[in-house]
């Protein structure tokens, strides 16, 4: 009896043993790796644009937590202007911005643009990030609202003005995907309030998609395109629909854009609903975006 | 009798100690490139590690998503543009430890190892060689190695806007304690 249990036991070791060297190194990786691949299931979609705008507006991109984005944009004048205004470049505007991410979901940005003297302030929240794997998102979704305050006087000194009348106030769904590494697609949905409208005519409330995109041409530049349509009935008597066309550069920290479009403006409320120059008429500004990052203090 | 109870007793040692395969999910690699101007550092601290004790086998995975960077940008970077990682998403190494009779995996010590195998990333497989440690304290064993790879062995491109910031070669260092077996 005894001997029969040893032998019982000497049997199921041995048996034991075999299936221990079949189960080799290999097959224990590999199920390793399924392991591992079932843990880290969401796989997010990074780098759907280079920066944090497209050409005028923004893209659904922010920068990582604690990054400080340093953006200077230029406008020059339009290229009909002839070879005595050096076709626009004698006249710019500009502005100069501050984006800053708060976490990796949520940034904030200032900036301060020549044109009507306007600051502005935004933040920018993620929704939705497009992911695959466990849990699947085919879209990201952003939403910027954004404040503008004109600075620049009234010029007409007969009548009193509220500061609030100076205020106006941008509400924007940003709707991307990503569709290959090389294509990536965005519709921007835009409400924009103005408390004051010049003229009673004009509606305080204006609409606006806009849709824009972006194809790689290599690992490090791109083509852009960003048109924002006036929904009729919110838009303003007079303007046209801002088209812009752009060529991004990406070169580690720095990110250079370059453009035309028929806009001088840069704030949301100024580009969207208040471009003047059109297209086929020459109205075509050169335009550049230099982004610079700077990484404040740790992130871990 | 006796002889049976012996050769039991011998197999469930042998089983114990020598037919072990020793592994870890969260074993450590970082990298390093050293230049003039700036120096980069990434850590991946979810390296999947087996050691065969019996046949030296050494099998090392790991996601390129991985590895994270203390700048965002450069992370992204990474991922993008250098390491491609949504093309190709893991790095693997396969080989051998030479003479792995040699270590007593039942005895506190330090034993220099030669390792050799193949080294796949970013879609290519480079034969990898190189001197490592495994060091055994209170029945834990931890394999440790340093060498350097050259960005164009794994067709990893470096633009020349930024040749002065990245360097050529690059240290890998790993680490790994194989808290568990099997």
């Amino acid at each position: 009896m005894y001997k029969k249990i040893i032998l019982l036991c000497w049997c199921a070791v041995l048996a034991n043993n075999l299936i221990a060297q079949q189960a080799d190194t290999t097959d224990l990786m590999a199920q390793l790796e399924k392991e591992a691949a079932a843990q880290n299931a969401i796989s997010y979609t990074i780098a759907t644009f280079k920066t944090t705008r497209l050409i005028n507006g923004h893209t659904v991109e922010n920068p990582g937590k604690n990054v400080l984005d340093v953006k200077i944009a230029h406008r020059f004048g339009t290229l009909n202007n002839g070879a005595y205004q050096l076709f626009g470049l004698d006249n710019a505007t500009m502005r100069m911005g501050l984006d800053y991410g708060i976490t990796n979901n949520l940034m904030v940005g200032i900036g301060r643009s020549t044109y009507q003297k306007t600051f502005d302030g935004f933040f920018k929240i993620k929704i939705f990030r497009q992911s695959t794997g466990k849990k699947k998102m085919p879209l990201s979704i952003s939403y910027v609202p954004t404040l503008a305050v004109r600075t620049l006087n009234w010029g007409d000194s007969s009548q009193k003005y509220q500061f609030s009348s100076r205020l106006s106030y941008t509400h924007q769904l940003i709707i991307a995907r990503k569709f290959s590494e090389a294509l990536s697609l965005q519709i921007m949905p835009t409400f924009i309030h103005r408390n004051l409208s010049p003229l009673i005519a004009e509606p305080n409330d204006l609409l606006a998609i806009g849709i824009g995109g972006r194809q790689k041409l290599t690992k490090r530049t791109s083509i852009n395109v960003e048109y924002y349509y006036m929904i009729p009935g919110y838009k303003i008597k007079g303007t046209s629909n801002s088209l812009s066309v752009g060529f991004d550069i990406e070169t580690g920290g720095h990110v250079f854009q370059l453009h035309f479009t028929n806009t001088r403006a840069m704030t949301e409320k100024n580009f969207i609903s208040e471009t003047s120059g059109k297209w086929e008429k020459g109205d075509i500004l050169f335009g550049f975006n230099i982004s610079r990052v700077f990484n404040i203090g740790k992130k871990k | 009798m006796r002889k049976i109870l012996f050769s039991t007793i011998l197999i469930i040692c042998s089983n114990l100690v020598f037919a072990q395969k020793f592994f870890t999910k969260n074993g450590s690699i970082s990298f390093f490139s050293k230049t003039t101007i700036e120096n980069i550092q990434a850590d991946n601290n979810q390296v999947m590690s087996v050691l065969n004790a019996q046949t030296g086998e050494l099998q090392f995975s790991l996601l390129i998503k991985g590895f994270h960077f203390k700048k965002a940008l450069m992370e992204e970077h990474f991922n993008e543009n250098y390491l491609e990682s949504d093309q190709f998403p893991k790095a693997t190494f396969k080989g051998t430890i030479a003479d792995i009779y040699k270590i007593n995996f039942s005895n506190d010590a330090v034993y220099p190892v030669l390792v050799s195998g193949d080294l796949s990333m970013h879609g290519v497989t480079n034969k990898a060689n190189c001197k490592g440690y495994i060091s055994i304290k209170e029945g834990k064993i931890t394999g440790a190695a340093v060498f350097i790879i050259s960005l164009a062995d794994f067709k990893i491109a470096i633009p020349k806007l930024v040749e002065s910031k990245i360097s050529k070669t690059i240290e890998i260092k790993v680490n790994c304690l194989y808290d568990q077996k099997m």
